[in-house]
């Protein structure tokens, strides 16, 4: 599938640079010119063990293809994941990586980076490990903007208990913990990341693997918290809820591109706003060209990339795809390196700790 | 100059008792700076409700500060006070019953009138019924001479000259025991910088208590408490909390790491985090995370990346932590774990005292995940002990818990400053270099190939480059760290985990027994912050005549190598606990040692006296002899 997000596509293009204040990666060491790594080098000597035909390997495969173009020392990138199917991907990247507890990878994430500024640290999570048993973990990341890339695998059900319903899975949903159909309704991942007032939220798909790594590089170069909600497929138990995203022509009908400048539209179809804000759906040939949404992901206001993250139906009648919001704002543990750095008088002495441990009020005994 | 009497004394306890919103704490705190300015050896008890203004003037709402003080060694805030001074009728209901027969009173007589005696439930004033002849009371209508002496103040409104009251009580008491005023004067002129007309007004009212003291008849003497004899150095006076936070941030500077605190409120642990968050300037880092489990999870990922990775909480919060905790087991990454005791279950008693949190530091999490449990005996060891803790945790590449308590983390003592170059070297080297080859010669990094002495695993943090590897909680192959389900394995690490903590005992001082005529047949065991209240207490049974021994465990997982054959040394082991009786189960369990457990869960320290009871009531029945004067 080709999709023209309007984004640098494709190995090749020019590398993030690390010299750029507003840069993912600035602070992380760089491979010295005139070196790369290859997807060989950031592939571990671990069997992967997920189901045949499961989503992950097609993501696995890249975001593997993928980091050898940001151009870092491998050993400055570390995954960081919870846990469920999804969650086994660090093992599977010759990276430093730690496999966590359930729903935890954004707290522990954000300790890690809160303290070394020279690693680019990517969460792993699914929609079980983070909307659900980690749902505060992961909106306190996103309101810090602590300077995390965040992938988020949705596919609508819990995979490594063996299919119950996720707080993605629609209304009705019958699965081995609903016979009767789900009653819970679920959480919208890009409208609940802009709530919580996310700097970067996109969504991608397993299967468009040049729409992701798009994706992923933007999202590397997003200094701040990026939320990438990617769907995939979990052929064992939830088998082609997103196949009529991957069929070409339901595809040109139904993925509303999210492009920089460009109209939302999907085939013959345009987005348009009204006085309230709200957003629909039209006809292209009935639509007030002046009500036609062009998309702004750098609008100040998350308003109209909620309004767009409202589009999606449960029949995915309508799927915006792409990056929804991409603001700057001073990340978390900048501005905790900022204060402590502005703090700081130099280098601590023994003599600056006896100072501290004296405090104000001593006195001495004399023998 | 005073004219009139004073009277030289070698103690005194005080209490300061009043509304929650009269400032009690804050002029205990300040006459505890007086009194160790001066010298006297010292010990503190703060106890106030949960609530941060409970209704005005009743029971609940009562809040309290008692300070010991001597010319020679404290060890407990006092089980009685001398001197109470009670701001309101309800703060002299709630502390009438502690009072011994022949304490002072000096109550504030403005507040005793009839809705606020009705509050409390008198009937009639106890200032004018009788019921209080078995006590000196100085009767002070300290609200109204307050305002008085603040007349000039016309900015000021009567509720605002009101609030100076407790500084003429804080005047009052400086003269009564003749306390320099010198460090609250420049207490108050830093907190009120901003405010001038506040400032002078309370240092008005400071005087005007001080004053009222030398000038009214009714103190007729004042007293004197001379200095104790301390130990040659430095000292300053340092609660429990502060001494923690201290310690945590001089052991990250030997170790050469940056501390990171992770941390969510919650009482009485927020005070380390409140700390901790001012000292930035020492490349101290402190989040306050979104709840428990990110405040450990933070930790946890700073500890992955190289730094100290410390969290701090309370019961309730240790419990929502024991996942991650059982996650840095598996890791086998450094992590402290501070939990400052509180009365439970569940929310319990926030701001009261328990040691009931032991069995959970040691057992309260899933499968077999032993960690270290250090406990500090009093607030300047919480010092010793969080460098204890750093030791343990960078050594032996471990969660370390330390088990403080609400008594510790508030209560104060003078402490004797250490020299930082003569801290412990604990210094920490990262991995850098592969510790391996492959098959076929070519070097690798195992993550968990370990120290033979330590079993400590390789600490190689991100960024070191070859040494790339992935840690998680699945059950990981002895060596390599590789996901391993095989049983054989599984049974392997277990134990080595397990002999990994029992292991740390080879590095920890052996316990130590107070047995000065080397003849006693009973021993008292503690640990934590019973230290205060059982030194005290085994000194008075002593006194009585009875020989008795004393050893206090700082380190409760591993216990120290000689403790079985301590324990076997003794006819009669008694072991006191604020809990049911959970250091006596361990003992139990693993020496087979029969332990007899005294406790009490009031929320509240041990009373010396009770426990002399107790200890006195066990020396008779083992001693056949007659019982001896014995030297101390």
């Amino acid at each position: 599938m080709t999709t023209d997000l309007g984004m640098p596509s494709g190995p090749g293009s020019a590398p993030v640079d690390s010299r750029d204040a507003a840069s993912g990666t600035t602070g992380v060491p760089r491979l010295a010119d005139g070196t790369a790594l290859t997807k060989k080098d950031f592939t571990s000597d671990q069997e992967v063990r997920w189901c045949p035909g499961c989503g992950d390997y097609a993501i696995l495969a890249a975001v593997q293809g993928f980091l050898p173009e940001l151009g870092l020392k491998r050993e400055n990138i570390v995954f960081v994941s919870g846990i469920g199917c999804s969650s086994r991907f660090p093992y599977y990247l010759d990276t430093y990586g730690m496999h966590s507890i359930h729903g935890r990878a954004p707290a522990i994430a954000t300790g890690l980076t809160a303290t070394r500024e020279d690693l680019s640290v990517w969460v792993v999570t699914g929609d079980g490990d983070a909307l659900s048993i980690g749902g505060n973990h992961l909106i306190h990341a996103l309101r810090r903007n602590v300077n995390l890339k965040i992938l988020l695998f949705n596919n609508e059900i819990y995979g490594l208990t063996k299919g119950q319903y996720s707080p993605t899975s629609h209304v009705g949903q019958v699965t081995k913990s609903s016979p009767l159909g789900s009653l819970d309704r679920p959480f919208n991942p890009v409208s609940l990341a802009l709530g919580a007032e996310a700097t970067f939220v996109a969504r991608t798909m397993d299967s468009d693997r040049q729409h992701l790594t798009a994706v992923l590089r933007a999202a590397a170069e997003h200094r701040g918290s990026a939320l990438v909600e990617i769907y995939q497929n979990c052929p064992i138990f939830n088998d082609g809820v997103f196949d009529v995203l991957k069929d070409r022509t339901e595809a040109a009908a139904r993925i509303l591109h999210l492009t920089d400048g460009e109209e939302v539209a999907a085939g013959d179809t345009v987005v348009v706003r009204d006085d309230q804000g709200v957003m629909t759906v039209a006809p292209r040939a009935e639509a007030d060209p002046t009500r036609i949404v062009v998309h702004d992901p750098a609008a100040d206001d998350p308003s109209a990339a909620f309004a767009l993250s409202r589009l999606d139906s449960p029949d995915l009648g309508h799927v915006p795809m792409g990056i929804f919001r991409n603001v700057a704002r001073p990340t978390y543990d900048d501005s905790l390196r900022e204060q402590i750095a502005s703090a700081r008088t130099g280098e601590v002495t023994d003599a600056d700790i006896d100072a501290l441990l004296a405090g104000r009020d001593t006195w001495t005994v004399r023998a | 100059m005073s004219t009139k009497l004073v009277q030289k004394l070698d103690r005194v306890v005080i209490r300061f008792a009043g509304d929650s919103g009269d400032g009690m704490q804050l002029t205990g705190d300040r006459f505890t700076s007086e009194t160790a300015l001066l010298g006297n050896d010292l010990s503190t008890l703060p106890n106030f409700p949960a609530e941060i203004r409970a209704p005005q003037g009743t029971l609940p709402g009562v809040s309290s500060f008692q300070l010991h003080f001597a010319d020679h060694d404290v060890l407990t805030p006092g089980d009685a006070p001398d001197v109470l001074v009670a701001m309101n009728p309800a703060a002299l209901r709630a502390n009438l019953g502690d009072l011994p027969r022949g304490a002072s009173i000096i109550v504030n007589t403005d507040e005793f009138t009839k809705r606020n005696l009705a509050k409390v439930g008198y009937a009639v004033s106890p200032l004018d019924d009788g019921s209080l002849e078995a006590w000196h009371v100085h009767p002070v209508a300290i609200t109204s001479i307050a305002v008085e002496a603040l007349a000039s103040f016309t900015d000021l409104t009567r509720k605002e000259k009101e609030r100076a009251k407790n500084m003429f009580a804080l005047g009052l008491l400086s003269w009564l025991y003749t306390r320099p005023t010198e460090g609250t004067e420049s207490f108050l002129k830093s907190k009120f910088a901003d405010r001038p007309e506040i400032l002078e007004a309370n240092l008005a009212a400071l005087r005007a208590g001080y004053n009222y003291g030398e000038t009214t008849e009714d103190f007729a003497v004042s007293y004197e408490v001379a200095p104790a004899t301390m130990r040659e150095g430095t000292y300053r006076n340092v609660t429990g909390n502060v001494a923690l936070s201290l310690g945590l941030v001089a052991a990250a500077h030997r170790a050469g790491l940056p501390l990171f605190l992770g941390s969510y409120p919650i009482t009485p642990a927020s005070d380390i985090l409140h700390t901790l968050a001012g000292l930035k300037r020492y490349g101290v880092a402190t989040m306050q995370a979104e709840d428990e489990i990110a405040g450990v999870g933070a930790a946890l990922g700073a500890s992955f990346g190289g730094a100290l990775g410390v969290t701090t909480t309370s019961g309730p919060g240790l419990a929502l932590k024991a996942e991650t905790i059982g996650l840095a087991v598996s890791l086998e990454l450094p992590l402290v774990v501070c939990d400052i005791q509180r009365g439970g279950p569940s929310t319990g008693l926030p701001t009261k005292t328990e040691q009931a949190d032991l069995l959970q530091a040691l057992f309260g999490r899933n499968g077999e995940s032993p960690v270290a449990v250090v406990a500090p005996s009093t607030p300047s060891d919480c010092f010793d002990i969080a460098v204890e803790a750093v030791r343990i945790a960078t050594t032996y590449r471990t969660p370390v818990i330390v088990l403080s308590d609400g008594y510790l983390a508030n209560g104060s003592e003078p402490w004797r400053l250490p020299r930082t170059a003569e801290l412990p070297d604990i210094a920490v080297e990262f991995a850098t270099e592969p510790n391996a080859v492959d098959a076929k010669g070519a070097p690798v990094f195992h993550p968990y190939l370990r120290d033979p002495e330590t079993l400590a695993r390789p600490w190689a943090v991100p960024g070191t480059p070859g040494l790339e590897h992935r840690v998680g909680g699945i059950e990981k192959a002895d060596v390599t760290g590789n996901i391993s389900y095989d049983p054989d394995n599984h049974d392997h690490m277990t134990r080595l985990r397990q002999a990994k903590i029992d292991g740390i005992a080879d590095t920890i001082a052996p316990l130590a027994v107070d047995d000065p005529t080397r003849d006693a047949e009973v021993l008292v065991v503690g640990w934590g912050s019973t230290y205060g209240p059982i030194a005290a207490a085994v000194r008075e049974a002593r006194a009585r005549g009875g020989r008795v021994a004393q050893a206090h465990l700082r380190h409760l997982n591993p216990f120290p190598a000689n403790t079985g054959e301590v324990l076997r040394g003794y006819q009669r082991v008694i072991v006191p606990e604020m809990n049911l009786g959970q250091l006596s189960m361990l003992l139990r369990a693993k020496y087979l040692v029969d332990i007899e457990s005294h406790t009490s869960v009031r929320g509240l320290p041990f009373q010396a006296g009770d426990l002399a009871d107790v200890i006195s009531a066990a020396v008779a029945s083992v001693s056949h002899a007659p019982l001896k004067e014995t030297a101390q």
